[in-house]
């Protein structure tokens, strides 16, 4: 995988939750198993199994038993809630401090981003 | 409860004034894939002798599944050890090797063995002399494979193995042990090639164990930063230094348990492979032991 530095298991629970978001697993369907995601992955069970694990434990996942691993009800909102969280610190505050890097003040900013929306 | 299938207490191997292991201690727990890595000649070979009752500790004890392996052939018949060069008698073929192993390994699966001869184009009938040095290692890597053993050590079994050939074990070797959960040694040089199949490592240099540690804890363990030499200097305050390269005004660093830090625009921060950390970590033991030489 990416060594961008982060241990692997949070990866591939991101891989997954990113999958969740998009629509790749809508609810209820099944996901890959931990096997499956480490001979794809190449990276150790155990490691691929904590992955899943970490979003059995965030109720995005649910385990059943014998069967495998499948999107929970209601996981996608539960997802988007939590990224809308974060989006300020991971987005906006880089932009932020870039953006005085740079001389452009908090107006100018503003208006750019409305540019660009509009622009898309 | 995960038990422990290898435990080495204190094991200190000295061959006439040259000390080969000197106070080893370390535990592998069952049903993982461990990474025992180092430098040639820093005493992983030993080790792994000393597990197998192929060589005596001078000191120290050794155990595989809670026993002493001398002269036990119970734990012994349950351990197989792929060595760098394996030597088979001269007038053996390829299946004489397999149908040795066979007899040796309660857990042998012959299918999968036909299967991995057969993805390694290993020719069967050839003599086992006349096979190139790739195909003896990989005659090496089918038998620890489908030996099945509750314990496998692969002691660099690489020799003349391409890339591709590489690929095929950790590939074969990842879906069998996802199937048949068992432990694995891995004992290599090539440590970025399976940095994310080991899941436990040891770094052994000069006969003592510098790094016994989790993988993935030692995945975030460095970061290398780079930028205006105050600048990194001001963010290495309180860490410990793996590393350093200058260049003009520009200073790089490779730091042990340092966060990175986004606060600062002027600093680029890396990642630290596995591979990397053992090599900061084995260069830092090499300078530390030439001090400590000068000194007395």
């Amino acid at each position: 995988m990416n060594d961008d530095g982060r241990p692997l298991f949070v990866q591939i629970a991101e891989d997954i939750a990113s999958a969740v978001v998009d629509g790749t697993y809508p609810e209820g369907t099944q996901v890959p198993s931990s096997n499956e995601l480490a001979a794809f992955h190449r990276i150790n069970p155990a490691t691929a199994a904590k992955g899943l694990n970490q979003l059995v434990t965030q109720g995005v996942l649910q385990k059943r038993r014998g069967i495998g691993m499948f999107v929970a009800e209601g996981a996608r909102a539960r997802l988007l809630d939590s990224r809308r969280e974060d989006f300020a610190s991971q987005y906006i505050a880089p932009l932020v401090t870039e953006a005085r890097k740079l001389g452009i003040d908090p107006e100018q900013l503003k208006k750019m981003i409305d540019v660009w929306g509009d622009e898309r | 409860m995960s038990r422990n299938v290898i435990a080495m207490h204190g094991v200190t191997k000295r061959y006439g004034d040259v000390t080969a292991l000197d106070g080893v201690t370390f535990a592998l727990e069952e049903n993982r894939i461990h990474g025992l890595l180092g430098r040639n000649g820093a005493g992983k070979t030993t080790a792994m002798q000393i597990l197998t009752a192929q060589n005596f500790a001078t000191a120290g004890t050794a155990e595989i599944f809670g026993e002493r392996p001398y002269e036990n052939a119970r734990v012994l018949a349950r351990t197989c050890f792929i060595r760098e060069s394996l030597r088979y008698p001269d007038n053996y073929r390829v299946d004489h090797a397999l149908r040795a192993a066979a007899s040796v390994y309660p857990h042998w699966d012959a299918a999968f063995a036909e299967d991995l001869l057969g993805e390694f184009g290993l020719p069967r009938k050839r003599s086992c002399k006349k096979l190139s040095r790739g195909q003896q290692s990989a005659v090496g890597v089918v038998i620890g494979l489908a030996s099945r053993a509750p314990l496998t050590f692969f002691d660099e079994p690489y020799l003349g193995l391409d890339a591709v050939a590489r690929q095929l074990f950790y590939d074969r070797l990842l879906a069998d042990y996802a199937e048949h959960p068992r432990t694995v040694v891995l004992s290599t040089h090539l440590i970025d090639e399976v940095s994310d199949l080991i899941e436990h490592v040891v770094l052994i240099d000069a006969g003592r164990v510098l790094i016994d540690a989790e993988a993935e804890d030692l995945r975030g363990r460095a970061v290398t930063v780079t930028g205006p030499v105050e600048a990194v200097e001001r963010f290495a305050r309180g860490h410990s230094e793996l590393h350093r390269e200058q260049l003009g005004g520009f200073l790089r660093l490779t730091l042990s348990g340092a966060v990175p830090s986004s606060s600062d625009g002027d600093l680029r921060f890396e990642p630290v492979s596995l591979q990397q950390l053992v090599v900061r970590t084995t260069q830092r033991n090499a300078a530390i032991r030439t001090d400590e030489g000068a000194l007395s």
